[in-house]
């Protein structure tokens, strides 16, 4: 299969310079190179920029209502586990409207690949802050500056006991292509929150970490079973420090450490992923950027981090009824009715 | 006798449900007719014997039963709270307050059997009594039979040698009341042991306890010549439960030649092998009409289940509930959890919205889905509804009524969501809405809701209420090859390779529907408006009001292949009784009682096709409801220059066949 096979004949409607584009193109070939023909697959959505994406895959789609994809890609998966399923959805519908049913779906562990699209500002109702949006944001419902604190997405995973996470960036096509495969690949609910610009209502809002010129500083690539090592020639890797107090913090040291980290997303205990995942992120979601303050020289880490393998929900249920099915004396409603105290 | 009407009432942990129960299935075994309704207390576990803690369970048996009765013939009273409340009925708890016919739930010249046990002075203080004479405090009248018996002395005496704790033996104080109960209307007394045994067929050590103080109740009737005459009741059964329906392929035998098209015409007969108005099998009836099916007693909320367990079956889908705990659903949501040996998949999600989410996406994948829910859970449910409606998926929402508005009164009976079914959505919004009106026919309307849903890619709202879900009647228990056939809609395989979710029947205007997984059927489906022809996304302002049109079309279209509205009772007189959903049995029996006509709902939207031939022919209508009005006000606004008069109670509980009466009679 080709990227061509999960094209649809739609016009593809994001705005020109959308970071969406280049998320549409990763499915797209994440997709082919995953194999599962288009009938099999499954696109849901809610409402806003991010949610249009099922009208350009060629596969069975539905852009539903704002928030809830998550409760119907349940449905779907649940009741039809067969079918592969994806969940297209941004920070609003995700994490404000949508939070009770992401963190749900989370918890129960069912097997949807969510694409969380955070651009940190609500798009199609142009303008206005979103609960990833930095403290201090301006925007239109906001004129002086946000008070409130925002979510982490990659906390919110691990608090609502995730299994999988990732994190990639619309400028960095290979590793998103390569996380969404490899959620795709992953058993259980995957998260992989994809970085993307908004260039009309919040331009540059990840340009801190996506330009060219500092990315290899700023960010980390994990790749599981490889050494955490980052900087534009590698020279820098990530460690534990223990003198720090009672718990150990990451921390930077040469590439060439003994105590350089290896990467393993399969780790049961979510504490190290937890660690990998917030670096960076305190500061990032302060101020619009990051920029202005002080810089620990962690990078923000992207790639699969957390990769555990548990029973899905999907799959539980359906066995659970397999098993009744299987004891049962009764399989159809003549035969339930005959167990009828009858007169 | 034709009927009695007998109470059990007691404290929430006298096992006054249990008792009722078996007498009902004793009864039914014997052929009379039943309707049941238990009238559980509001809280989980009140204090022992206090007012707040009466359970009460009220049986109407015998023949021509529609309802659990208005007032009862015989009370059986464990405890001196519950004396109380048959007494002062919605009173209870007013200071000074004594007995009067209007609010006492029992006649004027009942039966009361009482624990006297139950009457110690400690008693009567939790009871909130201020003197030490309960029967001269409440002013029971002397028209009233009073038995007294001791029965926490006598059941206690009855297991002295059983080995049984003090507590274990105060627990079977109901089977000597249901022994005296048994023996009071000549049941005989075998019988009701084959239903013990079946109910504690988990518990075999307390078969045998509960047997000896059930016989010995009994005897105690029998031996100790209780100064009262035996109740004999005619038992000869007639209409399981008074329901019209129209749902039976082969008749079941129910003589109900006194129905009739009112407008004079045949039926028509849409669907092969359905039964025409006067109820005999029309065509496809196979020459070996079936024996006399059996009957069962059943709760309205385990028939909605058991319906769309059989309209699953029949349809050859898989059966998808979507659902959150709330009152007084939760029946259902329990009942299907349960028959994983039928395949039946319940998702019990996080909230109302994603109980009705899931089984959006369960509809999307081609199952029958469906969500149970009360009025708040509606209201909650309305946006992704109208996503059903926008994406012409059949779905089928229950919405098990209670008082409202907000949280209201959960556990108390109403018909208050009647507008909010209709219209509680945004935009235009068309779904179909029918309601049940006993509790076994909740069986055949679910089984209706869902082949509607599934032949017409439409949400359906099934109304039933409080009275309904927990109530029970009798329920002749059909074949799965009797009921009618169910054909979901599908897709043409020559749209293959250019299907979208736009392409219609031209007739039914029903959509074509490709479940995901289809090969070549690939297509996206949406809640924004979508084009006519294409299906994509359409914002062009001639497009939407044609699909608004074509939304609203559909579902008128649907009236011409649903059964036209039907009168019972007295057709020729000028007056007509009007109601929609659980009032049914008290319409019927108050008509009868007026000797006027009757025309009762059960497709509310969209409405019977002949209704305004029909109420065209009559002078006075009369909509009785338990609203304000809110079906009255939906006859009026689709019929122009309709007058019609109301007749509106909102107490949270089923009408009173006497105050009807009194409010219709000339």
């Amino acid at each position: 299969m080709t990227p061509q096979d999960f094209k649809s004949d739609q016009y593809v409607r994001f705005c020109p310079g959308c970071g969406d584009h280049a998320i549409c193109m990763a499915l797209q070939k994440a997709m082919a190179e995953i194999g599962i023909p288009p009938h099999q697959t499954v696109v849901i959505s809610g409402i806003g920029c991010s949610s249009r994406m099922p009208h350009y895959l060629n596969t069975y789609g539905f852009n539903t209502i704002h928030g809830r994809g998550a409760a119907i890609a349940t449905g779907v998966k649940t009741s039809h586990p067969e079918l592969t399923v994806w969940q297209m959805t941004g920070d609003g519908d995700c994490l404000a409207i949508g939070g009770n049913h992401f963190i749900h779906s989370l918890r129960r562990n069912v097997d949807l690949n969510i694409c969380l699209f955070n651009n940190r500002i609500y798009g199609l109702t142009k303008g206005q802050y979103s609960p990833t949006s930095p403290k201090g944001f301006v925007s239109k419902s906001s004129p002086f500056g946000t008070v409130e604190r925002p979510f982490i997405p990659a906390e919110l995973v691990m608090g609502a006991r995730g299994t999988f996470f990732a994190r990639t960036l619309d400028v960095d096509m290979p590793t998103t292509v390569n996380c969404l495969v490899e959620a795709q690949r992953h058993k259980g609910a995957s998260v992989v929150e994809c970085l993307v610009n908004c260039v009309i209502f919040n331009n540059g809002t990840h340009a801190w970490i996506a330009d060219r010129d500092t990315r290899a500083e700023r960010t980390i690539i994990l790749r599981h079973g490889e050494k955490m090592l980052f900087g534009r020639d590698n020279e820098k890797g990530l460690a534990l420090d223990y003198s720090q107090g009672l718990l150990p913090v990451l921390t930077v040291v040469p590439a060439d450490d003994p105590r350089v980290l290896v990467h393993d997303t399969t780790l049961a205990d979510p504490t190290l992923h937890r660690m990998l995942a917030l670096m960076g992120q305190q500061r990032y979601m302060q101020v619009p950027n990051g920029a202005d303050l002080p810089d620990d020289g962690l990078p923000i880490a992207l790639g699969v981090i957390r990769n555990v393998a548990e029973d899905t929900y999907d799959a539980a249920v359906n066995r659970q009824i397999d098993e009744v099915r299987a004891h049962a004396k009764a399989h159809t409603f003549d035969q339930l009715t005959a167990t009828l105290e009858q007169f | 006798m034709q009927q009695v009407v007998i109470r059990f009432c007691g404290d929430s942990g006298d096992g006054m449900q249990l008792t009722g129960n078996l007498f009902s299935s004793l009864s039914a075994l014997l052929g009379d007719e039943i309707s049941t309704l238990p009238d559980y207390p509001a809280e989980i576990r009140a204090p022992q014997g206090t007012l707040g803690g009466v359970s009460g369970f009220q049986l109407n048996l015998g023949r021509d039963v529609y309802t659990p009765g208005d007032k009862a013939d015989v009370i059986v009273a464990m405890n001196a709270a519950a004396l109380k409340v048959c007494t002062l009925g919605s009173k209870f708890n007013h200071p000074g307050a004594v007995f009067n016919t209007r609010d006492a739930l029992y006649k004027p010249d009942a039966i009361i059997i009482v624990d006297t046990d139950s009457l110690a002075p400690k008693d009567l203080e939790k009871a909130l009594y201020t003197t030490d004479n309960p029967f001269t405090e409440l002013a029971i009248p002397e028209s009233v039979q009073v038995i007294p018996v001791a029965l926490t002395t006598l059941t206690k005496a009855a297991l002295a040698d059983s080995g049984l704790d003090n507590k274990a033996m105060l627990k079977s104080r109901n089977m000597f009341a249901l022994g005296l109960v048994c023996w009071l209307f000549d049941r005989p007394i075998d019988r009701a042991i084959h239903f013990l045994e079946g109910k504690f067929a988990k518990k075999p050590t307390l078969i045998e306890p509960n047997t000896k103080v059930l016989v010995d109740g009994y005897n105690y009737g029998q031996n100790l010549a209780l100064n009262i005459r035996q109740i004999v009741v005619d038992h000869t059964r007639t209409v399981p439960d008074g329901s019209p329906t129209d749902l039976r392929r082969i008749s079941d035998g129910t003589p109900t030649a006194h129905r009739r098209l009112a407008d004079g015409r045949e039926e028509a007969n849409p669907y092969p092998g359905r039964r025409s108005a006067d109820g005999r099998p029309t065509v496809n009836t196979t020459p070996d009409v079936p024996a006399e099916r059996p009957y069962t007693s059943i709760a309205g909320n385990k028939a909605t289940a058991w319906g769309l367990i059989a309209a699953a079956e029949k349809a050859g889908k898989r059966l998808f509930l979507g659902s959150y705990p709330i009152t007084p659903a939760t029946d259902i949501m329990h009942e299907l959890a349960a028959r994983k040996d039928m395949g039946v998949m319940v998702v019990q999600a996080e909230d109302e919205i994603s109980g009705v989410c899931t089984a959006i996406g369960a509809a999307f994948a081609g199952d029958l889905a469906c969500t149970s829910t009360s009025g708040p859970g509606l209201s909650l449910k309305s946006e992704a509804i109208g996503l059903a409606v926008m994406a012409e998926l059949p779905l089928v929402v229950i919405d098990v009524q209670r008082g409202g508005p907000s949280t209201g009164l959960p556990t108390k009976t109403e018909q208050t969501d009647l507008m909010q079914a209709v219209y509680g959505r945004n935009g235009e919004c068309p779904a179909v809405v029918i309601a049940a009106s006993t509790p076994a026919n909740c069986f055949d309307y679910a089984y209706r809701a869902a082949q509607i849903a599934l032949e017409n890619m439409t949400p359906v709202i099934l109304l039933t209420d409080t009275y309904l879900a927990n109530g029970t009647s009798l329920w002749q228990i059909p074949r799965l090859a009797d009921l009618r056939d169910i054909r979901p809609q599908g897709a043409p395989d020559a749209l293959a390779g250019r299907f979208n979710p736009a392409l219609r029947d031209p007739d039914t205007l029903v959509r074509y529907f490709a479940p995901a997984g289809r090969e070549g059927f690939q297509h996206r489906n949406i809640g924004l408006e979508r084009d006519a022809e294409r299906g994509t996304i359409s914002t062009n302002p001639e497009n939407h009001e044609q699909m608004v049109r074509t939304r609203q079309a559909k579902i008128d279209r649907l009236a011409e292949r649903l059964p036209r509205l039907t009168v019972e009772g007295n057709t020729d007189s000028d007056t007509l009784l009007v109601g929609w959903g659980s009032t049914y049995g008290h319409l019927r029996a108050a008509a009868e009682a007026l000797h006027c006509a009757h025309a009762h709902f059960n497709y509310i939207n969209p409405l019977p096709a002949n209704t305004a031939q029909v109420l065209a022919q009559y002078r006075r209508i009369v909509v009785c409801e338990l609203n304000t009005g809110q079906f009255a006000a939906l006859l009026r606004s689709r019929i122009e220059g309709l007058h019609i008069e109301q007749y509106n109670e909102i107490q949270g509980q089923p009408f009173a066949v006497e105050r009807i009466i009194d409010f219709v009679k000339p």
